[in-house]
C-alpha cells in the first residue's frame, strides 16, 4: 500500500489544475477506434496486404497509438497512461476474442446441420464409416461415464489436497506436495495414458474399459483441481477464519462451513476447467478405452467409445465429407455439453455461495 | 450448518442430474441403424447370403490404420448378416496392434509388415503350442499424388521420385523430370514435397521401393520413419492429402483411397516397361499376382517385387496382414474368428473392398489363405 | 450462575475432544490425499525412469545431442535435441503472447467491462477452455495456417534481419514453430484468463478504493493494488497454461510440419515437440521405440519440474501477501 501512496502523491498535480483539466469527450475512444479501423483497412488495402490478420493488427496498433497521443495532448501524461492501459486491455480482449469466436462459429457452422435427434440417439453400429448416417450416442455415453468417474476420483482428492496445502500444510511434506502438483500439471496426457496402460491393463491384467480411460483422465485432472482450488482458498481472508476460531468453532468445521463456501465460486470454476480439459483429451483415451461402434453403457467392462476419439477417427480415418460432418457435429456436441455443465455448476455456485462476500 | 449443506447438496444435485440424464439417455439411445445400413451396405448385401456366421461372439482386433476402411466395410457387412456377432477394430497402428496381440488383448492384429523373428517369439506366449502367423488380407497401392497446374499426366521413375523426395531435385522443370514427360508444361517452380510426419507402413513400403528401384539415389535404409532430407511433413495420409490438395506445385504419397476421396491426381511410374504404369487397382493386382510367399508353413508373408519391370505391373504396393495364432487362439472366439476371416478372404469380401480404393488380392493368393484358415486352432 | 460454572467446563471439554477428533480425522484425510498424489507422481516418475533406463542403455547416439529419432533401427540412435528445442521455443512463443493478453482479458472482465457484458464474456472464455484440442488442431490446420501466410511473409520481409524471422525456404506452408506457438497461445488463453480473473476479483475492495481515494487513475489503481495482489495467482495460472502448452499433443501433431532439423528460423517448417513426437511415433514403435519415447516423456517431466521450481521461487517471496495482511 505504501507503494501506491508514494506513486500517486508523486504524480499528483495541483488540485486546482486537476479539477479544471481538459477531458476528452466520452465518445472519443469510439471515434478513435472507428478512425483507426478505417485507417488500418485503408493502409491494408493500399499496401496490398493479403492477410486480414495484418489489417486488424495495424488497426489495433493505430488505435492504441492515436488514443495515447490524443490523450497526452489534451489530458496530460497520467490520464494518457490510463487511457493507454484501457486501450491495451480492450485491444487484448478483442485480439483474443476474435479468433476464439471465429473458432466457435466455425464449429457451429460446420456442426449445426449434422446434429439432430437421430445423430444424438444412435450409435455407429451397422453403419459404414465412409458412408452417411450413424450417430454419436455411444460416444456420448462413453465420455459421460468416463469423465464422471474421473471427476468422482479426482475432485475429492484434489480438493482435500488443496485444503491440506492451504490450511494445514507446513513443513517439508506440504512443500513437496505443492511442488509435485505443479510438475504433475506438466505430465503430457499421452504419458498418463501410457502409465495406466502399463500398470492397470498390462501389469494388473485388466481389460480395456471406460474405467481405465477415466483413471488416466483422473491423473490429468487432479493437479488442475489442486492448483486452482489452492489459489482460491488462499484468497479467503484470514479475518474470516480468525473470527470463526474466536467463536470457538473447530478448525475442520471452519474449513467446511466458512472457508470452502466462501471460495466455492472459484473452486467450481477450477473443477469445471479441469473437467473441460479432460473431456477433450484424445490421446490417453484412445489407448485405453479401445473404441467401439456400439452402445456399451458399462464403463467397467468391454470397449467403450469416447467423443474426442470419435472426432479423431472420423477426421483422420474416415477422411471424407461424411466423416468430417460427423466430426464437426460431435465437436459441437462436446463443446455444448461441457458448456452446459459449466453453466449449471456456475449457477449453483452463485446461488448457494454466501452473499455479501468479503 | 447451512453453508455446509450447500456444498453437499450441490454435489448431490450435480450427481443426481448426471445420473438422471445418463439414465434417460440410456433409455433413448439405439444401436439400430437399419434404415441407413440398408443403403450403406448395398454393395455387400448381395453377398450377405453367402456368409457363414459361425458361433456368435465379439471379436476385438487392432492394428494398421491402412486397412481401417476395409475392416470397417467387412465388419458392417458381416454384422448385418450375423446379428449376434460384433467385430471391433481399433486403428491404433501396426506396432501397437502387434503389441496388443502379444499381450493377449486382441484376437487378431492388422500389420503393414510381416512379423519379425523377435515378434514371432513374443507371440509364443499367447499362442499356446503355436505362434503368430501372417495372413495377407488387404492389398493396397501407394499413389504419388501431385498438384501442378496444367500437368495432368505426370510420369516419374524410381530414381527421379527418390530424388524429388530427398530434395536432390528441387524444381519441377528439372531435366530429369522433363525427360520423362516430353511435351508437358512443367512450371519453373520449387517442388513442395510432403511426407508423413508419423511413422507408418506406407513410408516403409515407399522407402522399400526406393531402396530397390532408385539405382542408389535413395541412400537411406528402408524404414517406417522418414529419413529423407528437406520437404515438409504432415500427420497421417489424411494430412498429406490435405496439404497436397491445398498447396500448388506439391507432391506427396498416400494410399489410393485417399487420392480418390480427395480427387488428387496420381503419377504414373516408368518402371522400364514399354509404357508408364498408372496407379490403378488392376495394375497393382498384377504385381500381387507375381508376389512370392516368403513365409514358411502356414505363415503367408509375401515378398513383393518392388523393382518389377513387367508390363502393367504397378510397383508401389503394400499389403496388410492379419496376424493370428496358428494354434492356441482363444477357444471361445476361435469359431467367430475363422468365420470372419473366411468371409474377408472370400471373393465377395475381396471384391467389396476393391470398390473402396483397395486392391483385391488375386485368386491364387486368397486360395492359399483360405486353405490356412480352417487349420487354425 | 451458581449452577452453570460446573456444567460449562464439562460441556466445553466434551466439545473440545469432539473437535479434536474431528480435526484429526479431517486433517489426516487431507494429508492422505496429498500423500496419494505424491505416490501417483512417484509411480509415474519411477515408471518413466525405469523404461528410460532400458532404452538409454541401448542408445548408440547421445540422448541429449542427437537429432535423429530411430530407436527401432538395428543400431538404435535417438536424441532429444530437436524435441527439447521445439518444445521450449513453441512454449516461449505461446507464453509471450498468451500471458499479457490473458491478463488483459482478465482485467477487462474484472475491472473494465460493464458488469452486464462482463459475465457473458466470462462464460464465453470458459466455454473456450472447453474446446477440445483436436478441434483446435482442425481449426489450426484449416483456418489459421492459410491466414498466417501474409503475416509470415511480412515478418520475413521486415524482420528477416533478426535471423529468427528469416524465412530461408520460401513458398512453404507456414506450418512452423511460430504458427504452433500462436495456436498454443490461443489454446492456453482461456485457462490463464479464467484463473487470473478469479484472482483479480478477489482483490480486497478496500485496497482498490484506497488507491482511488488517493487520486489514482484506474490504471494506477490496477498497477498498485490489483497486480501485486494477483501476481502469485497470475504465475500459477501461467504455469497451468504452460503445462498445457508443453504437453499439447494432437493440435501440434496436426499443424506442425515436423522434421529432425534444429533451426532458430522459426518461420521455416521443421522441428518437433516431445508430446507431438510421442503421438506420432507411438503407434508404430517397437519395444525399444516405446521405451525411448518414455525417456523423452521423462525429459518433458524434468523440464516442467525446473520451470515450476523457478516459478515457485518467485511466488514464495510473495507468499504472505494475503487479503488479511493489510
Amino acid at each position: 500500500m505504501s507503494a501506491a501512496t508514494t506513486t500517486v502523491s508523486a504524480d499528483a498535480r495541483p488540485l486546482g489544475r486537476a479539477l479544471t483539466a481538459n477531458r476528452l469527450p466520452k465518445w472519443a475512444p469510439a471515434a478513435v477506434a472507428a478512425g483507426s479501423i478505417a485507417l488500418g483497412c485503408g493502409i491494408g488495402a493500399v499496401g496490398g496486404l493479403a492477410s486480414h490478420l495484418q489489417w486488424g493488427l495495424i488497426s489495433a496498433i493505430l488505435f492504441v497509438a492515436i488514443g495515447y497521443a490524443l490523450s497526452a495532448r489534451v489530458e496530460g501524461r497520467r490520464q494518457a497512461k490510463d487511457r493507454l492501459a484501457t486501450s491495451v486491455v480492450w485491444v487484448a480482449f478483442i485480439l483474443a476474442v476474435v479468433p476464439l469466436v471465429a473458432l466457435t462459429f466455425y464449429t457451429i457452422q460446420q456442426g449445426a446441420d449434422v446434429v439432430n435427434g437421430y445423430f444424438l440417439s444412435h450409435s455407429m453400429k451397422g453403419v459404414l464409416a465412409s458412408g452417411p448416417g450413424g450417430g454419436i450416442y455411444h460416444a456420448l455415453i462413453g465420455t459421460l461415464e468416463q469423465v464422471g468417474l474421473a471427476t468422482a476420483t479426482a475432485a475429492p482428492v484434489g480438493l482435500l489436497t488443496a485444503v491440506y496445502l492451504v490450511e494445514y500444510g507446513r513443513g517439508r511434506l506440504a512443500k513437496t506436495v505443492t511442488f509435485f502438483v505443479d510438475v504433475m500439471t506438466g505430465v503430457p496426457s499421452i504419458v498418463a495414458g501410457l502409465f495406466i496402460l502399463s500398470l492397470w491393463n498390462l501389469a494388473l491384467g485388466f481389460n480395456y474399459s471406460g474405467f481405465s480411460g477415466s483413471l488416466a483422465l483422473a491423473i490429468l485432472m487432479m493437479p488442475v483441481v489442486v492448483r486452482s482450488t489452492e489459489e482460491m482458498l488462499k484468497l479467503v481472508p484470514n479475518e474470516l477464519r480468525e473470527a470463526s476460531y474466536a467463536l470457538g468453532v473447530p478448525k475442520w468445521k471452519t474449513i467446511l462451513r466458512i472457508v470452502l463456501p466462501t471460495a466455492i465460486g472459484g473452486i467450481t470454476t477450477g473443477v469445471m476447467l479441469s473437467v473441460a480439459r479432460i473431456t477433450g483429451e484424445t490421446a490417453p483415451v484412445m489407448m485405453l478405452v479401445f473404441g467401439a461402434d456400439y452402445i456399451n453403457s458399462n464403463p467397467f467392462d468391454g470397449p467403450q467409445q469416447s467423443l474426442p476419439m470419435y472426432i479423431w477417427q472420423q477426421y483422420s480415418v474416415v477422411n471424407n465429407d461424411y466423416g468430417y460432418a460427423r466430426a464437426w457435429g460431435a465437436a459441437l456436441v462436446l463443446i455444448a455439453f461441457v458448456m452446459g455443465l459449466n453453466l449449471i455448476a456456475r449457477g449453483i455456485a452463485r446461488w448457494r455461495s454466501p452473499k455479501g462476500g468479503h | 450448518m447451512k453453508l455446509q449443506r450447500n456444498g453437499r447438496s450441490k454435489a448431490l444435485a450435480i450427481g443426481a442430474m448426471a445420473l438422471v440424464s445418463s439414465l434417460s439417455l440410456a433409455a433413448c439411445g439405439s444401436d439400430n441403424n437399419n434404415t441407413t445400413s440398408a443403403s450403406g451396405g448395398s454393395s455387400g448385401s448381395s453377398s450377405a447370403a453367402a456368409i457363414n456366421c459361425g458361433k456368435p461372439g465379439a471379436l476385438i482386433a487392432a492394428g494398421s490404420t491402412a486397412q481401417g476402411n476395409a475392416i470397417d466395410l467387412w465388419k458392417t457387412t458381416f454384422g448385418a448378416a450375423c446379428s449376434g456377432t460384433t467385430v471391433n477394430y481399433g486403428g491404433v497402428g501396426s506396432g501397437a496392434g502387434i503389441q496388443q496381440f502379444t499381450q493377449g488383448k486382441v484376437q487378431f492384429a492388422g500389420s503393414d509388415s510381416a512379423l519379425k523373428p523377435a515378434e514371432v517369439d513374443a507371440t509364443k506366449a499367447v499362442c499356446t503350442g503355436g505362434q503368430g502367423i501372417d495372413l495377407p488380407m488387404v492389398g493396397g497401392l501407394i499413389s504419388l499424388v501431385y498438384n501442378i497446374e496444367g500437368v495432368d499426366n505426370l510420369v516419374l521413375d524410381g530414381p527421379t521420385a527418390a530424388k524429388i523426395f530427398d530434395s536432390q531435385i528441387t524444381k519441377w522443370n528439372d531435366p530429369a523430370i522433363a525427360a520423362l514427360n516430353p511435351g508437358a508444361k512443367l512450371p519453373d517452380a520449387d517442388i513442395q514435397s510432403f511426407h508423413r510426419s508419423d511413422d507408418s507402413g506406407t513410408t516403409d513400403n515407399l522407402t522399400h521401393y526406393f531402396a530397390k528401384a532408385s539405382s542408389g539415389a535413395w541412400s537411406y535404409p528402408a524404414s517406417k520413419t522418414w529419413a529423407g532430407k528437406g520437404g515438409q511433413s504432415a500427420n497421417g495420409s489424411a494430412g498429406v492429402s490435405a496439404q497436397v490438395k491445398q498447396v500448388k506445385n506439391s507432391i506427396g504419397y498416400v494410399e489410393l483411397s485417399y487420392a480418390q476421396t480427395n480427387s488428387l491426381k496420381s503419377a504414373a511410374i516408368n518402371t522400364g516397361a514399354s509404357k508408364p504404369v498408372a496407379a490403378t487397382t488392376e495394375n497393382a493386382a498384377n504385381t500381387f499376382a507375381k508376389a512370392k510367399i516368403a513365409g514358411t508353413g502356414s505363415d503367408l508373408a509375401l515378398s513383393l517385387d518392388y523393382a518389377t519391370k513387367d508390363e502393367g505391373s504397378y510397383p508401389l504396393v503394400l499389403v496388410t496382414y492379419e496376424i493370428v495364432c496358428d494354434k492356441g487362439n482363444k477357444a471361445d472366439t476361435l469359431d467367430t474368428l475363422k468365420a470372419f476371416l473366411t468371409y474377408t478372404a472370400s471373393d465377395s469380401g475381396q471384391k467389396a473392398i476393391g470398390e473402396k480404393g483397395y486392391v483385391p488380392l488375386p485368386k491364387e493368393l486368397t486360395d492359399k489363405v483360405n486353405a490356412v484358415i480352417p487349420t487354425l486352432a | 450462575m451458581t449452577s452453570s460454572p460446573p456444567a460449562a467446563p464439562r460441556g466445553r471439554v466434551g466439545r473440545q475432544r469432539d473437535s479434536r477428533v474431528g480435526d484429526k480425522i479431517f486433517m489426516n484425510l487431507a494429508r492422505g490425499s496429498g500423500i496419494l498424489l505424491l505416490v501417483v507422481m512417484a509411480a509415474i516418475a519411477g515408471f518413466l525412469a525405469w523404461r528410460s533406463g532400458l532404452a538409454l542403455s541401448k542408445n548408440d547416439g547421445h540422448f541429449l545431442t542427437t537429432f535423429e529419432w530411430a530407436p527401432d533401427a538395428p543400431k538404435p540412435v535417438f536424441g532429444i535435441a530437436v524435441l527439447a528445442f521445439g518444445t521450449i521455443v513453441s512454449a516461449i512463443i505461446a507464453m509471450a503472447i498468451a500471458v499479457p493478453v490473458a491478463i488483459g482479458i482478465a482485467l477487462f472482465i474484472s475491472h473494465y467491462a460493464p458488469r452486464k457484458i462482463a459475465q457473458p464474456f466470462a462464460y464465453l472464455v470458459d466455454l473456450l477452455a472447453a474446446v477440445p484440442s483436436i478441434v483446435y488442431g482442425l481449426w489450426g490446420a484449416l483456418f489459421l495456417v492459410p491466414h498466417m501466410d501474409g503475416l509470415t511473409s511480412w515478418l520475413n520481409q521486415y524482420l528477416g534481419w533478426t535471423y529468427i524471422f528469416d524465412q530461408t525456404k520460401t513458398g512453404t506452408v507456414p506450418r512452423n514453430l511460430f504458427t504452433v506457438g500462436i495456436l498454443l497461445a490461443i489454446m492456453i488463453l482461456p485457462i490463464i484468463t479464467a484463473v487470473s480473473r478469479e484472482v483479480f476479483r478477489q482483490v480486497p475492495r478496500m485496497h482498490e478504493e484506497a488507491a482511488l481515494a488517493l487520486g489514482a487513475t484506474r490504471w494506477e489503481m490496477i498497477r498498485t493494488a490489483v497486480l501485486p495482489f494477483g501476481r502469485p495467482g497470475i504465475i500459477s495460472a501461467s504455469m497451468l497454461g504452460l503445462g498445457r502448452a508443453l504437453g499439447e499433443t494432437i493440435a501440434v501433431a496436426v499443424v506442425l510440419s515436423s522434421n529432425s532439423v534444429l533451426s532458430l528460423h522459426i518461420l521455416d517448417p521443421g522441428g518437433g515437440t516431445f508430446a507431438q513426437n510421442i503421438a506420432l511415433k507411438f503407434a508404430e514403435a517397437g519395444n525399444n521405440g516405446r521405451n525411448a519415447l518414455m525417456a523423452s516423456g521423462l525429459v518433458l517431466f524434468v523440464i516442467t519440474l525446473l520451470v515450476n521450481g523457478a516459478a515457485r521461487l518467485i511466488v514464495a517471496r510473495r507468499k504472505e501477501y494475503s487479503g488479511a495482511a493489510a
